[in-house]
Formats: C-alpha cells, sequence, structure tokens
C-alpha cells in the first residue's frame, strides 16, 4: 500500500478527518523516518485538513520527530522506577561508549540516544525502548550485547532498508 | 487463598489468542447480556457491583453509565483509556499484551450497556506488542461474530477502533483524550458539559480504564455480590497492583482489593533488597502522595487510601528505600509533570518550571534558607487552582514529600550538600 491508501484506511475509522491527522503522522513518520515540513503539507492534503492543525499536532506530541533520528533511537527510561533501578549508571555508560550526550545522534547516524519519561514497564525497570521492542532488567553487560546486537543488525542490507526508530 | 480473576490467562500459554479465551469461558458474559438482559439490567447490576473505575479517580462505573442520555439522536461513544502513563503504573500493558479478549468482551458489553455501537481504545503510541496483539483480537473476534452486526444474533452492532497516541501523559486526563481523539492538541476541556452529556465529537461518551472494563464480564457471570463480596463494601472487587522500584520482587500482582501496603509489599514482592530497608511507598503512581514507612498498614482502596492523606490512583505502588534520597524522588517526579505539563494553564505551566527550578538547586546543595517555605507557597498556588488533575497531582505529591521527609530536605540547605552523595 502507498503511504496515501495507508492514510486514507485509516481515516476511514473516524466520522471527521481531523481524527486521522494523528494516525496519518505515525504512518508518514514510519515511511519518512522523520516529518520535515513537506512530508506534514503532504500530509494535511491527503487528508483535505488545515495545514495547521497538522503542525501543531507534530510539534505537541512527543513521539512525533520533525528533526531526523538515527537509524536506531535509544530511548532510555530514567523516570522513578528506573532511576530507583539505577538507570543513571545506564545513561552515562551509553553516553560513554557512543561519545555522544543525551538528545544527540552519532555521526554514523546510527545511534540517537534521548531519555523518555515512564515506558509503563516498570516491573523489568531499568527499561529501554528501541525503535519497536522494550529491552528490560538492563544492566551495563546487557546494553553492551544490545549496542553489538544492533551495530550488527545495521550491517545487514535487511536492516539498513528498514525505516528509522521511532 | 485469593483466586486470580483478571490474571488468570496471563501465563497461559498463547492466552492472546480467541481459542485460549473461549476455552478458559470467554465471551459467555457477552451471550448472556445478549440473551437475557435489557441495557439498563446491564447498568443496574454493575451499580450492584459497586464498581469504582480503576484509572485512578475511582468514580462508581454504573453511575458513570447512568448519565448517558437514553434517547439521542447522534452516536454514543465509547472509548477505553489504555494511555497508561502514570509513572510506575503497566497493568493495562500486560492485560492488553496477553489477554487482550478479556478486553474485547469488557469492550462490548459495557456498550451494550450504554447504547454505543462504537468504540475507541486511545493506547499510548510505545505499546506497540498491545497494539498488535489487540488488533489481532479485534480480526479474530470480528471473524467470529462477537464483533460486527447482529452479534451473536441479536440487534446489537458493535465495532471496535484502536486509536494509537503519540506521547503525552495528559491524555489519560479523560477530555483531554476526547481532544487527541479529535485530532487535536490534547488539552482538557471545560466541564461541563460532562463527556457523558457532550463528549467525543459532541456526542454521548463514555470513557472507562482498561482494568475496569475487564471487571465487567466478570461481574456477568459471577453476579455483584460475587464481586461485592471481595474487599471492602464501599471500594470492593479484585484489583491490579503494579510493584516497582526498590523492592525484590516487583510485576503485577491481583489481590482483593483493601489488601494492607504492608502484606503487599512485604509478603507478596518480597519486601526490600537485601541490605536495606523500606523508607517509603507511593501507593497509586507518582500523583498519589508518599506514604513513610510507618504507615504501611493502610489498606489497598481508595476510601482507606483517602483517608490517609493519599490516594489509590492506579495502582503503581513504587517503593523506596532507605539510600535512596528523597529530595531526588521529589524532584524526578516534578520535572515529571513539569515536562508534561499541557501549557494550558498558568500555575500547573509556570509554577512547575519555579518548582523545577528549587528543587533542583536544593538537590545540588545550592539550596537557600526559606526555600522550603518558597515550595510550600507555591504548591498552594498550584493546588486547587489549576484546570486539570495534574497539578494538584503534582502539589498534593510534593506537599506530602515536604510534610513526611521535611528534615531531609532542611539537612540538604544546611549541610550545602546532598547527604546521600
Amino acid at each position: 500500500m502507498t503511504m496515501r491508501e495507508k492514510i486514507e484506511e485509516a481515516a476511514a475509522r473516524y466520522p471527521d478527518q481531523r481524527s486521522a491527522i494523528m494516525p496519518a503522522l505515525l504512518i508518514a513518520q514510519r515511511q519518512h523516518g522523520y516529518l520535515p515540513g513537506p512530508v506534514l503539507e503532504e500530509v494535511a492534503d491527503i487528508l483535505g485538513v488545515e495545514r495547521i492543525w497538522v503542525y501543531e499536532l507534530a510539534t505537541f506530541y512527543t513521539l512525533f520527530h520533525t528533526e531526523p533520528v538515527g537509524m536506531f533511537h535509544l530511548q532510555l527510561c530514567d523516570n522513578v522506577s528506573c532511576m530507583l533501578r539505577r538507570s543513571e549508571d545506564l545513561l552515562r555508560h551509553l553516553e560513554e561508549v557512543l561519545g555522544i550526550r543525551k538528545g544527540e545522534t552519532t555521526p554514523d547516524r546510527l545511534f540517537t540516544l534521548s531519555t523518555v519519561e515512564c515506558l509503563g514497564a516498570c516491573e523489568m525497570a531499568p527499561v529501554m525502548q528501541v525503535g519497536d521492542a522494550y529491552h528490560g532488567d538492563l544492566d551495563i553487560a546487557r546494553i553492551d550485547a544490545l549496542l553489538d546486537r544492533l551495530r550488527a543488525e545495521a550491517g545487514h542490507p535487511a536492516a539498513a532498508a528498514a525505516p528509522p526508530g521511532e | 487463598m485469593f483466586e486470580p480473576v483478571l490474571l488468570k490467562n496471563v501465563d497461559v500459554q498463547d492466552g492472546h489468542l480467541l481459542s485460549a479465551y473461549e476455552a478458559g469461558g470467554g465471551y459467555q458474559a457477552l451471550a448472556k447480556v445478549l440473551r437475557q438482559d435489557t441495557p439498563d439490567e446491564v447498568i443496574d447490576l454493575v451499580k450492584q457491583s459497586n464498581l469504582r473505575g480503576r484509572g485512578g479517580a475511582g468514580f462508581p462505573t454504573g453511575m458513570k453509565w447512568s448519565f448517558v442520555p437514553k434517547r439521542v439522536d447522534r452516536p454514543k461513544y465509547l472509548c477505553c483509556n489504555a494511555d497508561e502513563g502514570e509513572p510506575g503504573t503497566f497493568k493495562d500493558r500486560i492485560i492488553m499484551e496477553r489477554d487482550p479478549h478479556q478486553l474485547i468482551e469488557g469492550l462490548a458489553v459495557s456498550a451494550y450497556a450504554i447504547g454505543a455501537e462504537t468504540a475507541y481504545v486511545y493506547i499510548r503510541g510505545e505499546y506497540v506488542t498491545a497494539i498488535r496483539r489487540l488488533e489481532q483480537a479485534i480480526a479474530e473476534a470480528s471473524a467470529k461474530g462477537y464483533l460486527g452486526t447482529r452479534i451473536l444474533g441479536s440487534d446489537f452492532n458493535f465495532t471496535v477502533h484502536i486509536h494509537r497516541g503519540a506521547g503525552a501523559y495528559i491524555c489519560g486526563e479523560e477530555t483531554a483524550m476526547l481532544e487527541s481523539l479529535e485530532g487535536k492538541r490534547a488539552q482538557p476541556r471545560l466541564k461541563p458539559p460532562f463527556p457523558a452529556v457532550a463528549g467525543l465529537y459532541a456526542s454521548p461518551t463514555v470513557i472507562n480504564n482498561v482494568e475496569t472494563l475487564v471487571c465487567v464480564p466478570h461481574i456477568v457471570t459471577r453476579g455483584a455480590d460475587w464481586f461485592r463480596g471481595i474487599g471492602p463494601d464501599r471500594s470492593p472487587g479484585p484489583k491490579l497492583y503494579c510493584l516497582s522500584g526498590q523492592v525484590r520482587k516487583p510485576g503485577l500482582y491481583e489481590l482483593p482489593m483493601g489488601i494492607p501496603l504492608r502484606e503487599l509489599v512485604e509478603e507478596h514482592a518480597g519486601g526490600a533488597l537485601p541490605g536495606r530497608k523500606i523508607k517509603a511507598v507511593i501507593p497509586g503512581g507518582v500523583s498519589a502522595p508518599v506514604i513513610p514507612e510507618h504507615g504501611l498498614e493502610v489498606g489497598m482502596d481508595f476510601d482507606s487510601l483517602a483517608a490517609a492523606g493519599s490516594m489509590l490512583g492506579s495502582a503503581g505502588v513504587i517503593v523506596i528505600d532507605d539510600a535512596t534520597c528523597m529530595v531526588k524522588v521529589a524532584t524526578r517526579i516534578i520535572e515529571f509533570f513539569h515536562h508534561e505539563s499541557c501549557g494550558k494553564c498558568t500555575p500547573c505551566r509556570e509554577g512547575l518550571n519555579w518548582v523545577v527550578k528549587v528543587l533542583r538547586r536544593i538537590e545540588a546543595g545550592e539550596g537557600a534558607p526559606g526555600d522550603l517555605e518558597q515550595l510550600d507557597r507555591l504548591c498552594k498556588g498550584i493546588f486547587g487552582n489549576t484546570f486539570c488533575a495534574l497539578g494538584d497531582g503534582a502539589a498534593m505529591g510534593l506537599q506530602a514529600a515536604l510534610a513526611h521527609f521535611r528534615e531531609e530536605f532542611a539537612a540538604h540547605i544546611e549541610e550545602r550538600r546532598c547527604p546521600f552523595h
């Protein structure tokens, strides 16, 4: 299905096209990796809604990215339950081994490192989301193994063709 | 020995599939109400059960349903609040991932009761596995005739749609969720009108939490007396408790409403980590005021926790031990609320910004005499003056931390450092 077809299919679930802006942005972001201005305008045109409506959602909700992110978006939870399980140590370690600070992307554009609010998986704190997947009960050894796996995946052509993480 | 009801399929192999759900008696409640009960009879049953909303506010579910006008010329909607964002809470995710049909049956029975033909399940965007499992379950249930038109040979038509959120804690506030569903920024609405009268697309709308909805089929099958027989009569039922933080066995526990917090933490969740002592427990997600160790006898139900100056909230039980700085915990909680403030009203948007600055300097050893009184004043300026409960939750939580652990805050200022570093 093309992006337009996917968006039109999502829009059929609502009596009002405006409701479909959020699902449409998620579809567009999966397609393009992030949501630059021209993509926002394309979404508005497909749905036939005001462009400002699309812009105001893209800049309100934290899962929408108006700037590019790396192929793997490392989203480490540092809210209370993870903090109590020493997520800070993991953040410091990630910053060290990746050579970037939180909020930044590695020069090879492989990794973007962020801290996020509670992921709703506190039973396996500390937890980190990468793309669609949750990784829990993390420690430094598990973080290192995960980074190795992701780097290997990136070297794999099938992985390289996949859309960047959200 | 309490027998789990809500979690009985959660650890079953392939429990998320229709075949497993049916094998455990699934969709019998839907069949029963469609065969023999009028919608009003279902509402009465839920009223008699004393079921109260599990999302945090504890409003009586049957009463909420009865506010929906009977005859209107607009469609009615049922919305499921699955935007589980309260830090320390993960119960709804586990139900949707491992037993999604339980939610679909809860939605169908509840929609029948209020006269809705469409439901939207608002799931937070991070919950990708839950979304996939629920999509798969909707497809299975539709193929088997539990969803769709003329369900099980009745006149009842019902469709469930998933609306994926995109990262905004405020969407857990029911009117902000409606704004978000309508494709707007999630900022809470002025009430009245209440959603039951004019909610989604200005139509009568009921918004219920995942855990609330999954209680409904069990009430239909086992009866209101069974439900009321579990825990306190005014706040009854089986309850999901999310245990996290500095405790030996974090996880999801189903136990009677009203169980003492101490029993929950020490017996069921194994107590403090080796060599540590419990210092305090947040009983209902970070909006709930912290309870110091000596207060752990309190019962985990809406009324007992309210009487103790806290709240059941989402039953996200966060255990904090004696190696942890309460100023650091309080700072992190206020940072969260500050980040998630929708920006609509000034006391929340600006007040929390100010509180964060004061807390950060205290934690950094740069606090000044008068800072604690400044925090007291800021809490008073926020509490009761905000548009929705987000600001209230932040202020109540900080006030409790300041009341119970004031010496710890003061020590940071006097010693000009964090005593835990």
